[in-house]
């Protein structure tokens, strides 16, 4: 059966039913409104689909934009502090400046690239430690009893109840060298002087690993939860032993899983701002502390501008790979 | 009650009390906490037989199954295979391979490895595993497909790698669990034959399990019939079929009109058995191992008993009277509903062997049913 063309949605409005409908519709304002909106060729499907998209241009591409026409300003002692892109001048030119210098100096400049670096390498140590911690869980998770399963997910989320920032603050409490963990050291006679661990990488992986760790284990869980186990005793009836039906066959099909857990610690640890801020030292140097420094201690809006838009040409080009990854684990099913 | 039981010509080992059983289970029991899913069960299973476990669902044929491939192990009892007991021995270790009713795939692979996945456990030198490959390819007639993911098949091409998969270790057991459950009626037809020119090529043992009764009949050299965890019945598919030797075999295989009744008369060699309900005297032509007065069931199959509107010859004994209720028409042949005098609904089933019949029988035409003495099965239990 044909399915009748959506109607525009003007038409639909201006058959709009009931008496109160009808009697607003032969308004002459009303009713030539309507006309207009009719021609417009928009359907209901289309302003859902349009809403999103619309969202995303409104938050997202704008504001982006606006970072990427300041990364290509001068700084200025003024008020926006940095300069204008576009210019009218004389005999009606307009005359754009592109200022590349704020590139140039990111890549002259080797703190950026050494904080690209380190955060690159927090990022993707993180995530490798977070996959490594949660691959059991979320195995043993999805291997649970049915009934312990809702139970236990629910501990795996509690965390996110309370605020982020409360959470790194705790851990400052646990790592001081005064703090929960020394003094319980020190009381118990392992050690006698504290254990220095606030300010250090230790302290940002720890962090990093303890907040994003829900992010890597829930598509892990997915994954493996839907695999189907006759697979594993059909391996195990060809003669594979369980280790081996492990690394040949469940491993490869929650593949896409560990993609999509990888990318969502390591996308955000690589910006990461409060960890590396709270509980990292001097040594830390990530990208994210750079950039707050840049904005609010230098007020060096346009150096800002541009290291965002290479730490987000950074993350966008490792968002294309891992969807490519993504799309050859589909193909793979 | 079987002493009419027809003589064959095929080589049947299990006629044989000396012949070596190749697989054999004595008084294997399954519990599941409180509840038991295979009941002290004894089977033995001869090489190059294909053998059909048959039961309705939660009978106990597939766990009976999974205790041969090793994925349970038995609450009490031994499994022999070729004289070597399987107690402890886990599924990797075993001479068994499987056929999952799901197929169970892997979907990451193509067919090729698929077929592969077995040997290469075995550290099978390279050029081996492709030549047996490529040859058990062949086999499947799957060879163009080699390349293909198993998303990338039709349902009948996935159960033909699912079966390639399976045989290519050549095991000395192969299981198959449901294997045509998932194919349409006309495939599934000719997977059959497939099926068993493939087991009689190559010699290796099946123990199917199927809830299909037509199926098994069609596959299987015996048949075990299922019910409760109990294996009620084992027999070549005749024997199943017109030798039951309880109520729920005959039930369960085919459709049967069963009539309740009591021994009247007895000889050597006949038996007249009351029965209220078909309202006439049952004959049966040999002799029957029951008390006097002990409760009897006969069951009489739809297609023995004759319809017509005139009354047969002798209509003193076997003959009853009723009227056409319903028919359904098959095609190749019709079904009856009879409804008795006595109120007992029977049915009937008459071929078609005329394509336009000129007098056909038509609803409440008034019928007599009559039977061949030796049509009626005497059933104690």
């Amino acid at each position: 059966m044909m399915r009748p063309p959506p109607l525009p949605l003007g038409d639909r409005l201006a058959s709009g039913a009931g008496l109160g409908g009808r009697l607003l519709v032969n308004l002459a304002p009303v009713r030539v409104a309507l006309n207009l909106l009719a021609r417009i060729p928009l359907s209901g499907r289309d302003c859902v689909i349009a809403l999103p998209y619309l969202w995303l241009t409104l938050f997202f591409m704008l504001p982006f934009v606006i970072v990427l026409k300041i990364s290509f300003a001068d700084q200025l002692i003024a008020q926006p502090p940095y300069s204008a892109l576009f210019d009218w001048a004389t005999q009606g030119y307009l005359t754009i400046k592109l200022n590349l210098g704020n590139y140039l100096f990111l890549a002259s400049d080797p703190l950026y690239l050494n904080a690209y670096l380190k955060s690159v390498q927090i990022a993707f140590i993180s995530a490798l430690i977070c996959l490594f911690i949660a691959y059991p869980m979320a195995y043993a998770l999805a291997r649970a009893d049915a009934a312990w399963r809702g139970v236990l997910l629910m501990l795996v989320v509690l965390p996110f109840w309370t605020s982020f920032l409360l959470r790194v603050y705790a851990w400052i409490g646990l790592l001081n060298n005064n703090g929960i963990i020394n003094n319980l050291l020190m009381g118990l006679g392992i050690i006698d002087q504290p254990i220095v661990m606030m300010r250090t990488n230790f302290a940002v992986y720890l962090g990093i690993v303890y907040a994003y760790l829900p992010f890597m284990l829930l598509p892990l869980y997915s994954s493996l939860e839907k695999m189907d186990l006759t697979l594993l005793e059909a391996a195990e009836d060809l003669g594979c032993l369980p280790f081996k039906a492990f690394l040949t066959i469940t491993l490869p099909l929650s593949l896409p899983g560990i993609v999509a857990g990888f990318s969502l610690v390591f996308i955000p640890s690589l910006g990461e701002f409060v960890i590396p801020d709270l509980l990292g030292g001097s040594e830390t140097l990530m990208i994210g502390k750079v950039l707050w420094d840049e904005f609010f201690s230098n007020r060096a809006w346009p150096i800002a501008s541009a290291v965002a838009t290479a730490m987000l040409s950074l993350v966008l080009g490792i968002m294309v790979f891992q969807q490519w990854l993504e799309k050859r684990a589909e193909a793979g099913r | 009650m079987h002493d009419k039981k027809p003589e064959t010509l095929v080589i049947e080992p299990w006629r044989d009390p000396t012949a070596k059983p190749y697989i054999s289970l004595s008084h294997v029991t399954k519990r599941f906490g409180n509840f038991t899913a295979v009941n002290e069960v004894s089977l033995d299973v001869f090489r190059q037989e294909l053998f059909c476990l048959l039961g309705g669902s939660g009978c106990g044929k597939s766990t009976l199954l999974r205790m041969l491939a090793g994925f349970e192990e038995p609450t009490s009892g031994q499994i022999f295979i070729d004289g070597q007991d399987m107690a402890g021995i886990p599924p990797y270790r075993r001479p068994v391979n499987m056929m999952f009713q799901s197929y169970a795939l892997f979907p990451h692979m193509s067919v090729e490895d698929n077929v592969a996945f077995g040997l290469k456990q075995d550290a099978t030198p390279r050029r081996e595993i492709r030549e047996r490959v490529a040859a058990m390819l062949a086999l499947v007639k799957l060879s163009a497909f080699s390349r293909r993911k198993p998303h990338q098949l039709s349902g009948g091409q996935r159960q033909r790698v699912a079966l390639a998969r399976s045989l290519i270790k050549e095991p000395k057991l192969l299981l198959l669990d449901e294997p045509l459950g998932a194919l349409d009626r006309k495939l599934r037809e000719s997977t059959q034959y497939e099926l068993m020119n493939l087991q009689d090529k190559l010699g290796v043992t099946f123990i199917v399990v199927t809830h299909d009764q037509e199926e098994a009949m069609m596959l299987a050299s015996r048949i075990g019939v299922m019910n409760l965890g109990h294996i009620v019945q084992v027999g070549t598919p005749t024997e199943i079929y017109e030798f039951p030797t309880s109520r729920f075999v005959a039930d369960f295989i085919g459709s049967v009109n069963m009539f309740a009744g009591q021994v009247t008369a007895e000889g050597s060699h006949f038996v007249r058995i009351a029965a209220p309900d078909a309202g006439c005297t049952i004959f049966i032509d040999h002799g029957v191992a029951a008390p006097p007065n002990a409760q009897l069931w006969v069951a009489l199959r739809p297609e023995k008993i004759n319809i017509s509107r005139e009354p047969p010859a002798n209509p003193a004994e076997n003959c009853t009277q009723g009227v056409v209720d319903g028919i359904a028409y098959m095609g190749d042949m019709s079904v009856f509903h009879v409804k008795l005098d006595t109120g007992r609904m029977v049915n009937v089933t008459r071929a078609n062997l005329i394509r336009h019949a000129e007098d056909t029988l038509t609803w409440d035409d008034r019928v007599w049913l009559h039977w061949h003495p030796a049509s009626g099965v005497v059933l104690t239990i």
